[in-house]
């Protein structure tokens, strides 16, 4: 049996991918300030038409999915009492806390006022409970804020060898987290069927194979099977980098779930489209009929890869159906906020430079914290000798 | 093996019956359509009376107090389409031998999908029904602009310290008795300010007193859940640009919906306390068999 306990990777921090990813952080970092100075028309490809862009389409709404990891796992692992299998726990609770945090970042940099964001949290008595978009904010910025505590075990565990305030703190925690992690649930339920509400309101201009009253749950149900399909790669691709011992028992033992979870999508989907009368767009609106099947076969086909293999599932097998997984999640979101959104005739969006320059900064700090973490704290298990990770 | 199977089938359950329970009394509490307030006051624009001098776009630029648009030519003031310099516009629209003006600018809903979007309602219908933004409370997230159906709300992309520009009816001049200035300047009273209930009688009396002339229909008195700005017109509405909703507003599904799953915030506290729950259950359970291994 591989080792349960968390152990840090160890190793030099600064390497050539460390670098390569520090050198892109900073190019972001200063179009982002750039953006700043010159106002958003100037930096993007945004306009009164196309008000949002990949940073709300593919850095907040598809990026929190890809980063429900946590939530995921926390929900297989500890309300299905798989608890003997924490070893995945932390990696995902670690990707989920920086996919979470970049796409706060993210919004930061899209919005025209990010100066004023702090009057959300504190306008109690001036809140809209009508709004979708309130709802994810309060409920983001909380949860970036639970999903660190969810994770401090890791820093504590650490610091506790020196402090012994850490190490009282950390006893404490362990007491205590069962009701964070409780919230960690509960709050990705919340504003992840709220992504799906937020567009739900773009109504008669989102076009009607994604528009339904289904929205909140078709987004929460795949955000659970995209944070597991994380889970399934991360583990698979840190075991390589790092030279650890995988962790997929658990991850095999939870595929049948989430072949269920994947059916269901697909079920819902269809079902109500039958049911509202809209089947003649299933093959009637050109393109977009062909990405809808697109999307749904990148849910139905990793099901039934995923059923297919019931008891002598491959790793191979389990990484190409969470490829697709993450994919089909991921073009799911990215459509219903970006593709399937039609404003009206003479409108056009595509990113400029400096929004995918900006979006690959963020995508390459989450990389590089990751990989410095994981370095110095206890949070990937199933060690092997750390020389084996100097890579 | 079984007894996860068991405990995910006991968790879709609890999830189940907790949405269904949260969702059964809202639906008819929300399905209540909205209805203008009792002070509400609005605009009617008949398009058999406009002559497209564009007198109003003039006259809402300064009432504004908006910077000319000159950036087609860097010399006229020449608007092509509602922006942010422009709150009110006269377009044509000319087709084999058709053709009509038409007025575009906020409509003033019933049920507004920007001020049902807002975070903390920085769009809102405040006095006499008018849709207004409060700088104060607005932090440039271009919500409105996704969920407007007519794409009014435009933003200042130019700025670095952007605002919402979307026509107020004047409310500053209203405020002070006066009424908006394209109702003011116009020569022919293709547009009429007034109180919502007379401007949709006044509607009525023009289509019967002239049986013919126009569509039979008032754009907005129930279009997407009805406009205080009311429309009347020779030509098919879609032909002027007006979107074909239902009667429903926009904002209706959503107010269901949101409504139904947050109602007094009981699912969340639900959810919350069964997971918590569970989970104490599983952490007895597992150290009762393993010994304690946290």
């Amino acid at each position: 049996m591989s080792g349960h306990k968390a152990t840090p990777v160890g190793g030099p921090l600064l390497t050539r991918t460390t670098g390569t990813l520090l050198a892109i952080t900073l190019v972001g970092a200063a179009l982002a300030i750039w953006r700043f100075a010159v106002g958003l028309g100037p930096s993007t490809g945004l306009s009164d038409g196309y008000p949002w862009g990949i940073w709300i389409a593919f850095d907040v709404v598809t990026g929190t999915a890809l980063a429900c990891g946590g939530y995921a796992m926390a929900l297989l692992v500890y309300i299905f009492n798989r608890g003997k299998y924490h070893g995945l726990v932390r990696p995902a609770l670690l990707t989920s806390a920086l996919g979470y945090s970049v796409a706060a970042i993210g919004i930061i940099i899209d919005v025209g006022k990010p100066w004023y964001i702090w009057r959300i949290p504190v306008s109690v008595g001036k809140w809209n409970l009508d709004s979708a978009l309130l709802e994810v904010a309060l409920c983001v910025m909380t949860y970036v804020i639970v999903l660190w505590i969810e994770l401090s075990p890791a820093f504590l565990e650490k610091w506790g060898e020196k402090s012994g305030l850490a190490r009282g703190l950390g006893a404490f925690m362990d007491k205590a987290l069962i009701w964070f992690i409780a919230l960690g649930m509960v709050l990705p339920t919340m504003h992840q069927s709220s992504l799906g509400s937020v567009i739900m309101l773009a109504g008669p201009r989102l076009h009607g194979l994604w528009h339904t009253g289904w929205l909140p749950f078709l987004f929460l149900v795949s955000c659970i099977a995209m944070g597991y399909a994380v889970v399934v790669m991360e583990s698979t691709l840190s075991s390589r980098a790092f030279g650890r011992v995988r962790e997929d028992r658990m991850l095999v033992s939870l595929s049948n779930v989430i072949a269920f979870v994947l059916l269901v999508f697909v079920a819902v989907r269809l079902i109500d489209l039958v049911v509202t009368g809209k089947t003649a767009l299933l093959f009637g609106a050109g393109g977009l009929s062909a990405l809808f099947w697109v999307e749904m076969a990148l849910f139905l086909v990793p099901a039934l890869m995923l059923l297919a293999g019931r008891g002598h599932l491959g790793i191979g097998t389990m990484f190409r159906a969470a490829l697709m997984i993450v994919f089909g999640g991921a073009m799911y979101r990215f459509d219903a906020y970006l593709v399937a959104f039609n404003p009206g005739p003479g409108w056009a969006y595509f990113p400029s430079v400096p929004e995918i320059v900006i979006t690959l900064g963020l995508v390459a700090m989450e990389i590089l914290v990751f990989i410095v973490l994981v370095k110095s704290f206890p949070i990937l298990s199933g060690t092997r000798p750390a020389a084996a990770a100097t890579k | 093996m079984d007894r996860t199977r068991r405990s995910f089938l006991k968790g879709l359950a609890i999830a189940g019956t907790s949405a269904a329970a949260a969702a059964v009394p809202v639906v008819s509490e929300a399905s209540q359509a909205r209805h203008a307030p009792e002070d509400a006051v609005g605009m009617l624009y008949d398009t058999t009376r406009c002559i497209g001098c564009k007198a109003c776009v003039v006259a809402c630029h300064e009432a504004n107090d908006l910077p000319p648009d000159n950036r087609t030519d860097a010399l006229h003031d020449q608007p092509q389409a509602l922006n942010d310099r422009t709150k009110n516009i006269i377009k044509l629209y000319k087709e084999e031998g058709r053709r009509s003006y038409m007025k575009q600018q906020c409509m003033h809903c019933i049920d507004p999908a920007c001020a049902g979007a807002c975070m903390i309602g920085a769009l809102q219908k405040r006095e006499h029904g008018i849709v207004t933004w409060d700088p104060n409370r607005c932090i440039g997230c271009r919500y409105c602009q996704v969920a407007c159906p007519y794409s009014i709300p435009k933003f200042e992309w130019e700025s670095t310290n952007p605002r919402i520009v979307k026509c107020e009816l004047c409310n500053h001049r209203i405020k002070d008795g006066g009424i908006p200035a394209c109702c003011e300047v116009c020569p022919r009273e293709a547009v009429v300010y007034g109180k919502y209930t007379e401007l949709l009688a006044e509607a009525k009396r023009r289509q019967a007193e002239h049986p013919g002339r126009y569509v039979d229909k008032i754009y907005g008195e129930h279009d997407g859940g009805g406009t205080q700005v009311l429309y009347l017109s020779h030509v098919p509405f879609e032909k002027l640009g007006l979107p074909t909703l239902g009667e429903k507003s926009v904002p209706s599904l959503n107010r269901t919906i949101q409504h139904g799953i947050y109602k007094g915030m009981i699912a969340p506290a639900a959810l919350y306390a069964v997971m918590g729950g569970v989970m104490l259950r599983n952490r007895k359970k597992n150290r009762d068999e393993e010994g304690g291994d946290a």
